[in-house]
């Protein structure tokens, strides 16, 4: 998983983040009926930054975003840009650029028009848009592609119109709802990158919703994990996949196993494994069944001919192979090794299976 | 831009095997078709204009012309329809909008509501009228209402007439109107227009309306193709637009003027059609363009 987006900052941002908006989620609560959307939703998004807001379907995400953009009201609570309120104020004078997931472009102008169509709103001079519009164009690549009609572009170019069309008022805020979900996967790849090389350009405040993982991690400064209506845990992408706040978060990004332990004496240190290892982050009363989570790639194999755990399946996955281990108990356990070292554990290979000497995150025993 | 590709790989398939036996099989339907609807109205034609002593002649049109009532009797129904359509539309697209935005389960409502006036025949709305507008003068006499009764029935222009052919005009309009909003995303198209600074009725005014302009203009057609033939409802009334002047006007005249002026009435919705559709326009956007090839084919490569 590439963390690489995280890490580098381009020095264009660093100037022109002082310009960028911040924007914060104050306990904010929303509900739909008997659902609740948005669960007392407290999150900051620091000027310039990309922020991922990750979770499964019905978390919120959209919602949240949704009342950025003026679309939804809390019913309690504030939505702050640069620290003013803005609740009241409604959608068309919100100063936030949209891209949605599905094609919003209007199918009766031009590409260039759709770009402008702002621009017209706020009756600026036809020679101005004009101008404008070739700008934004030019600037998600689509520079011939003015006076085409939505239904004349591909998927892809449809999202790239929608994006210049969302920067086209100079938003102080620029909001992404899974704006590639409806691209295939390679169109995704290369208007990701697109995407994040114009949000670095630009250094606009951004947040981006996502179901997708991996796109949340390689393209997001920091990426927030949402969990029904509330924040899990906001961090950078490497952080978040290294120590996850919560099994919630551990489970959600990246693949976890759960295997059986069962605390130690005062709480602070789990057996696993036959062995004793301590405990890391949130901990249980002492003395009492748990699991253990562990990354595949922690997880060691050993050829054993002893060994109680058996292998029982194995998925190429590149450099990497993914080996599928039963435990004498019935535990399912996957192990990452590279694809060279698998190559000494067949299906149905008697192993052993170790644990590193890190700390480690638990969770109550599930049913 | 797969869609293109695929678009004209179709094409050089018609121009090959397919083509001649496919083209044999439309051109017989065309003729077929076409026949059907011809054939009536050039033996119509013929009989108004071929007269067995005179042999050709166009009394059976001059004399129609210039018959009393015909003038005002065609623009009192030019009149009912554009009033209709006016009302019609401004009723109708607010209402379609606004339940597709903010209420999906009412858009079942408005659906059954809107298709009721095809179950109640046009005898029954004549009848339930005749009694409320008989019933009204006794009850609202020492009213202000009163004037409003006598209003409705104003011969030169009855109010009656118009509200009627709303509720008649409804199923055919609304089903216009609902095909086209069926092929939009309203809701996100609202937000998106929203989000580029543009308020409530400026997004419906700037984006929606103009992506319904054929719906629009179905639903207009439709409205003055009925308008235009309506007989029962007027004449049970006793008010004289064209199609009730067609009949009554013509009853002591000639056969082949009688003929004549169904062939007019023929020609003159044929005719203000015409006109609705090329005053409407066509988008000229729905052609793909034949710019730039490499563009065309590939995702993302500039």
């Amino acid at each position: 998983m590439s963390t690489s987006a995280a890490t580098t900052a381009p020095p264009a941002a660093a100037t022109a983040q002082e310009t960028s908006a911040t924007v914060e989620f104050r306990q904010v609560r929303r509900a739909f009926g008997a659902a609740v959307a948005l669960d007392g939703l407290d999150l900051a998004v620091r000027p310039g930054e990309l922020l991922a807001l990750l979770g499964p379907s019905g978390c919120g995400k959209t919602t949240a975003l949704r009342m950025l953009a003026g679309f939804e009201t809390p019913d309690f609570g504030d939505v702050m840009v640069d620290g003013e309120d803005v609740t009241a104020v409604p959608a068309h004078r919100r100063d936030a650029g949209m891209v949605f997931q599905s094609y919003s472009l209007f199918p009766h102008l031009s590409a260039a028009d759709n770009v402008a169509f702002g621009l017209r709103m706020r009756k600026i001079g036809v020679a101005e848009r004009r101008a404008r519009a070739a700008e934004l164009l030019e600037l998600v690549g689509l520079p011939q592609h003015g006076d085409r009609y939505p239904h004349q572009l591909s998927g892809g170019q449809q999202q790239r119109i929608a994006l210049a069309r969302a920067l086209a008022l100079r938003p102080r805020v620029l909001l992404l709802d899974e704006p590639l979900s409806a691209l295939d996967a390679k169109v995704r790849l290369t208007l990701r990158e697109e995407i994040r090389r114009l949000q670095r350009e630009l250094a606009i405040t951004t947040l981006f919703v996502t179901h997708d993982q991996e796109e949340a991690l390689s393209m997001a400064d920091r990426v927030a994990v949402m969990h029904a209506g509330r924040l899990e845990q906001c961090a950078e992408p490497a952080e978040l996949y290294a120590h996850p706040a919560t099994a919630f978060v551990a489970e959600f990004v990246g693949t976890m196993n759960r295997i059986p332990g069962r605390t130690g004496d005062d709480g602070s240190v789990v057996e696993v494994l036959g062995r004793r290892l301590p405990v890391d982050g949130p901990q249980a009363a002492p003395h009492r069944e748990v699991e253990v989570l562990v990354r595949p790639e922690a997880v060691e194999l050993l050829a054993d001919e002893e060994g109680k755990a058996r292998v029982t399946g194995t998925m190429f996955l590149g450099a990497l192979t993914r080996i599928t281990v039963r435990l004498a108990d019935g535990t399912v356990v996957k192990a990452d090794m590279t694809t060279h070292a698998a190559a000494t554990f067949p299906a149905g290979a008697a192993v052993t299976v170790g644990l590193p000497d890190h700390p480690v995150l638990i969770d109550e025993r599930r049913a | 831009m797969a869609g293109l590709t695929s678009l004209r790989n179709d094409t050089s398939l018609w121009r090959g095997g397919r083509k001649p036996r496919l083209r044999a099989g439309r051109g017989t339907i065309l003729v077929v078709s076409a026949a059907y609807f011809a054939v009536p109205l050039i033996a119509s034609v013929v009989y108004t204009v071929d007269d067995p002593v005179k042999g050709f002649t166009l009394s059976a049109y001059t004399e129609i012309l210039s018959a009393d009532g015909f003038l005002s009797a065609l623009l009192l129904s030019l009149e009912l329809a554009t009033a209709t359509i006016a009302v019609m539309l401004l009723l109708l697209v607010p209402a379609a909008i606004a339940v597709r935005l903010g209420g999906p389960r009412l858009r079942a409502v408005v659906e059954v509501v809107c298709s009721l006036p095809l179950v109640v025949p046009a005898i029954a709305l004549a009848a339930g009228l005749t009694t409320v507008l008989k019933w009204g003068p006794e009850y609202l006499a020492r009213t202000p209402f009163y004037q409003t009764i006598v209003a409705l029935q104003n011969p030169n222009f009855p109010i009656v007439l118009t509200l009627a052919y709303v509720v008649m005009a409804l199923p055919l309009a609304y089903r216009a109107l609902d095909a086209g909003l069926r092929t939009l995303d309203v809701a996100t198209l609202m937000e998106a227009a929203q989000n580029n600074g543009a308020g409530l009725i400026r997004a419906v005014t700037s984006v929606i309306l103009p992506n319904l302009r054929a719906a629009l203009l179905n639903a207009t057609f439709l409205t003055l193709a009925l308008v235009l033939g309506e007989f029962t409802v007027a004449s049970i009334l006793g008010f004289q637009p064209f199609a009730v002047w067609i009949v009554n006007g013509s009853n002591g005249a000639q056969g082949s003027v009688t003929i004549a002026v169904s062939v007019l009435s023929l020609l003159l919705t044929w005719g203000l059609l015409l006109m609705l559709s090329t005053g409407g326009g066509r988008r000229p956007t729905h052609e793909p363009r034949p710019t730039s090839g490499p563009h065309n084919e590939k995702e993302g490569t500039t």
